[in-house]
């Protein structure tokens, strides 16, 4: 478990690592916590020339409560995001996701910048941030710019950041259904990376949804939003009925990850158990 | 004996072990040392056109490659069989050739081609990448079935039908005789998968050849240094044993996958002999996947018949049984001695027939594993035997007490004679059972069963009572049944002049605590503490010839090598004590550190003893100094501990997900010597046999690649998947050895897998569903709940 021979920069600022990015080129990668690249660089499955490690700059640690909306650092850890009694009440759906991550060492160390940035199909994040409706921003030489979560996740390891930008912020809006959100999974048994991981974000008024939105991780290439399910639901009454009804939607017409393990028809059906578990959990 | 045995005195070497601060192979370096990595095949099967080295020799810091080729050209075999089983028609057992890497062709994924060694095992990484190999891929077998049929793809040109040997035991025509009169039969096929042993600590090689003093030093990751050097010395390399010093220092989990020579191993110590430097190999957790022995991978047809009142009256059992790519040391007693052997269970079945076909296929070796052939013939027997209970309509523990074999001491009672050539010592089966039903609560059990059944949840309650052969073994019985060496062990006691002690084990911990349990006997028998015991083990230079530690021998083959020498510590310390007391040895009894004339307080001490042995002034006559005894114990039979295994597991409606919810033990190891261990051993046990019904299993797509080859995919039990295990046990001695011990490290394994799956399969049993085959993954689950 050796990888290739590398070049190690040690980014003090994003702005030090924007100009080594730029110096760098193609050859480069952006190294946060670690523990999605250096596992596949171990591997040789990524053979970086140039890791630039962001893993070090404290200004990308944070979590902050902007009215609006809670800003999150990309350098944040998962166990800053798990343990955040802020996270757990303004988006209780990021906390719960954060604290189903891995083990206590990966939380120590993995950030959910990296998380993001990897675009792994397999992760938790993903599927969360769609739900909660969240906002990606990256810097780059021409200075900052956001992204929709809807925006962002384009394939399998593809996002909407450009070759020279670094994620540095998440932004997750403070709104009545992020508070009422959470996040379900069921882990594959080995990596416990999700087989399914569903997020839901709520509003309710009276017994009946108002407003609902749906995140799934790990059912198909990249996360997505699933609309089939939040149509059902939205204006509804909450009940086994109308759950069982839009949950059954889970997934519907897309393209679902088939292996070995998990064929397409299973991950439909538990893409559907947990849409339903989780809408009754918010109910 | 003192107050130490029987204590759970804490584990001496966790001292070192929970402070990270073991010492393991790869933590040894020497000077001037290089590096190797071996250069593996992607390939299932394939003829290897061409190796073109040149570019990974003109790397700098690489030192030399070696190819297949260059080992074909030294006219170096490679490791070989220990264990020769013979076709039933007389025909010798197929051996085909093993070579350290091949030059020809290669026979699994992870077939050695070529070994580079460089000033750094970075540079020899990346020259291995530089190493250019010409395929020609080949069609691939994997199933053990398949492989045996006409026309499938053969995985050696001199093994026709990949069939390395048929075997059969026990009566067949008995056996059918009993089928046709059975009022009712039960069959089941099942497939007890491959398994991937996974030890924390991969294999690794530290090989050095000193040619001033002509001699080779091996530290390797070896669970029986002394069979290492005698098959590496005697069988692969051809040096003198007096030449060859293998050293085994800590050694981080095994599972029976570090019992066997290894080519690559082997390969490190040549190469280091040929470059006249010393050369590192540790293998990293991809080739440990690729290159570790796997385990199991039995595919079997079964049937129990059954009479009227439910009384077990036949047995059979057809098995194709994988061996992988090549013979390893021992793959070839596995599915025949230690598991045909076993197919009489706990239970009086007088008609019994095992017939197996072992083969090879174009995977992974596969050896001896935790249990052994004990996991894949209890497996058969318990699932068989509860799913005839539930056919008949009889409570499978019923089931079970009715057809027990009656209790046993094995003194008083002669041993158990079973239809499949063992004799078992002593056995309380029934005693087991009804304690551990006694523990689960059963009555109340099954009333919660069926209430949380009324609430709509799967609640399942699995039974497994198991029976192991170990304390392997009577070296004139496996020597009648084929095997190559013999399989008794060795331990020197070595009382210094004050009286402090060291033992020199044959045998060789690899995570059992024998620096422990092994002190604990020794302590208890001169009454001296455990801080003035001390074991030396792993050294073929300073331990005496013993055979190692598998098969749950180490203390009742090992310990009994440890209590000859006890004893003739004892009986010189009563002639030199007597010497010092003016009497007869015979007027003195030993208790408490000191001997005593018998009816006085005349008394002299463990440590007077010994220092008079080594400062013989006042001496009995013709007596020599010292304190210093050896001895080698051969078993007189294999020890057969046993127990009940009750799991309870509730299943997922929507999912399938299986959660063990009790899992209440009770085993009978005979007498124990540690509580702690012995816990702790069914602990890890019983986890392990749960990954195999719920977890584990090596996956291979049809051109022989595996699909799970990384921890990613490989799913090994954890902590998380358990509730508490309720551990108890009974006590039932061997008879016949001077500790009365039977063994524990592999009962947890062979007992647990079939409590699971019948836990599961009871769960379901309002789907209909009477099968599943292993691992019991959710989606199998669900889909059965599906169907």
């Amino acid at each position: 478990m050796i990888p290739e021979s590398f070049d190690y920069q040690r980014a003090g600022s994003v702005r030090e690592a924007l100009a080594l990015l730029k110096q760098h080129g193609d050859e480069a990668k952006i190294l946060a916590g670690g523990h999605s690249l250096v596992p596949t660089m171990k591997l040789r499955l990524a053979t970086p020339g140039t890791l630039i490690d962001i893993g070090g700059i404290s200004e990308l640690k944070y979590i902050n409560d902007k009215g609006d909306y809670l800003a999150i650092g990309a350098g944040t850890t998962h166990w800053m995001v798990e343990s955040s009694s802020l996270v757990q009440q303004k988006a209780p759906a990021l906390s719960q996701a954060a604290a189903q991550i891995g083990d206590v060492q990966v939380r120590n160390r993995g950030t959910i910048g990296g998380v993001l940035a990897h675009s792994d199909p397999q992760a938790d994040y993903p599927g969360v941030v769609l739900a909660l409706n969240a906002t990606i921003i990256a810097e780059g030489s021409g200075g900052e710019r956001t992204i929709e979560a809807a925006d962002y996740f384009t394939g399998l390891w593809e996002t909407a950041l450009g070759d020279n930008e670094i994620l540095t912020e998440v932004r997750i809006p403070t709104d009545s259904a992020n508070a009422n959100s959470c996040y379900l999974k069921f882990p594959q048994p080995a990596s416990r990376y999700p087989y399914v991981g569903c997020a839901v974000a709520m509003d309710k008024s009276g017994g009946n949804c108002s407003d609902v939105r749906v995140g799934f991780s790990g059912v198909a290439e990249s996360a997505f939003r699933d609309d089939g399910v939040e149509d059902a639901i939205r204006g509804q009454a909450l009940n086994d009925d109308t759950i069982a009804a839009a949950s059954a939607k889970s997934a519907e017409g897309r393209s679902v990850l088939s292996d070995y393990f998990v064929s397409e028809e299973y991950r439909r059906a538990m893409a559907q158990v947990y849409a339903k578990r989780a809408l009754t959990q918010l109910s | 004996m003192g107050d130490l045995i029987g204590k759970s005195v804490k584990r001496v070497e966790d001292n070192r072990f929970i402070k990270g601060e073991g010492k393991y192979t790869d933590d040894f370096n020497m000077d001037n040392q290089t590096h190797a990595v071996y250069v593996r095949s992607p390939h299932a099967h394939a003829n290897i056109k061409g190796v073109d080295t040149s570019k990974a020799e003109a790397l700098d810091g690489v030192v030399k490659v070696f190819t297949g080729q260059d080992i074909a050209d030294a006219g170096i075999v490679g490791s070989i069989c220990g264990w020769q089983v013979d076709f039933k028609n007389g025909d010798t057992m197929k051996e085909p050739g093993h070579p350290i890497m091949v030059a020809d062709k290669v026979r699994h994924v992870g077939d050695a081609v070529a070994l580079v060694i460089a000033e750094s095992k970075n540079i020899a990484r990346d020259a291995a990448g530089l190493v250019e190999v010409n395929y020609e891929v080949l069609d691939a077998v994997v199933n053990p079935k398949e492989a045996a049929q006409d026309g499938a793809p053969l995985v050696h040109d001199d093994v026709p039908n990949n069939t390395i040997y048929d075997w059969e035991l026990g009566n067949k025509e008995e056996t059918d005789a009993a089928f046709e009169k059975a009022h009712h039969i039960t069959e089941l096929s099942y497939h007890n998968q491959k398994l991937v042993p996974n030890a924390i600590e991969p294999r690794a090689a530290l090989g050095h050849f000193d040619s001033n003093e002509d001699k080779y030093t091996l530290y390797t990751t070896s669970q029986n240094p002394h069979l290492a050097r005698l098959v590496i010395g005697a069988f692969v390399l051809s040096i003198p044993e007096h030449k060859l010093r293998v050293i085994s220092p800590d050694v981080g989990g095994g599972f029976g996958s570090k019992i066997f020579v290894y080519n690559d191993e082997c390969g490190v110590l040549w190469a280091a002999k040929q470059i006249g430097r010393p050369v590192k190999w540790t293998a990293d957790r991809t080739e440990a996947f690729f290159t570790d022995c796997h385990g199991r991978d039995h595919v079997t047809d079964a049937k129990i018949a059954l009479d009227k009142e439910g009384k077990i009256i036949g047995l059979r059992t057809k098995t194709y049984a994988s061996l992988g790519a090549y013979l390893s040391n021992f793959s070839s007693c596995v599915p025949t001695y230690l598991h045909g052997t076993l197919m009489q269970g706990l239970y009086t079945t007088p008609a019994i027939h095992v017939d197996v076909t072992a083969v090879v296929t174009h995977t992974v070796p596969v050896d001896a594993l935790r249990g052994a052939g004990r996991p894949e013939a209890t497996y058969g027997i318990e699932r068989l035997v509860e799913t005839a209970a539930r056919e008949i309509g009889m409570d499978p523990a019923e089931f079970r007490l009715k057809n027990f074999i009656p209790p046993f001491d094995g003194v008083k009672q002669p041993g158990y004679q079973t239809q499949v050539a063992l004799q078992y010592d002593s056995g309380n089966y029934e005693g087991a059972l009804k304690k551990a039903l006694k523990n689960a609560n059963y009555e109340k059990l099954k009333k919660d069963r069926d209430k949380a059944r009324a609430e709509g949840k799967l609640l399942g309650i699995g039974f497994s009572t198991y029976i192991e052969a170990c304390g392997i073994a009577p070296s004139a019985v496996v020597g009648s049944l084929g095997a190559r060496v013999g399989l008794y062990d060795a331990a020197s006691i070595r009382v210094h002049p004050t009286g402090k002690v060291t033992i020199y084990s044959g045998a060789h911990s690899h995570g059992q605590g024998h620096e422990t349990t092994f002190s604990q006997i020794v302590a208890d028998s001169f009454g001296i503490g455990m801080e003035d015991v001390n074991v030396v083990h792993g050294d073929t230079e300073s331990v005496p010839f013993g055979m190692g530690t598998y098969g749950s021998r180490s203390l009742a083959v090992c310990g009994s090598a440890i209590m000859k020498s006890v004893d003739k510590v004892k009986e010189k310390g009563a002639r030199i004590a007597a010497h010092k007391l003016e009497c007869s040895p015979d007027d003195l009894e030993f208790a408490n550190g000191s001997w005593t004339v018998k009816g006085t307080d005349k008394s002299v001490g463990f440590g007077d003893v010994a220092l008079t042995a080594y400062v013989p002034h006042s001496y009995p006559e013709n007596e020599e100094p010292g304190l210093d005894f050896a001895s080698f114990y051969d078993p007189a039979n294999f020890v057969f501990p046993f127990g009940a295994h009750i799991c309870v597991v509730e299943v997922d409606k929507e999912t399938g997900q299986v959660k063990i919810v009790r899992y209440v033990t009770v085993d009978d190891a005979g007498n124990i010597i540690n509580p702690m261990i012995v816990d702790g051993q069914v602990h890890g046990g019983v986890a392990h046999g749960i990954g195999q019904a719920l977890y584990e299993g090596a996956v291979y797509d049809d051109s022989g690649q595996l699909l799970n080859g990384s921890m990613l995919d490989y799913c090994m039990p954890r902590a998380d998947n358990f509730p508490m295990f309720e551990t108890d046990t009974t006590v039932t001695p061997c008879p016949h050895n001077p500790l009365g011990v039977k063994g524990i490290g592999e009962a947890g394994t062979i007992g647990s897998t079939p409590a699971v799956v019948n836990a599961v399969i009871d769960a379901l049993s309002d789907y209909g569903v009477k099968d599943l085959q292993m691992p019991l993954t959710p989606q199998s689950v669900w889909a059965a709940m599906q169907s």
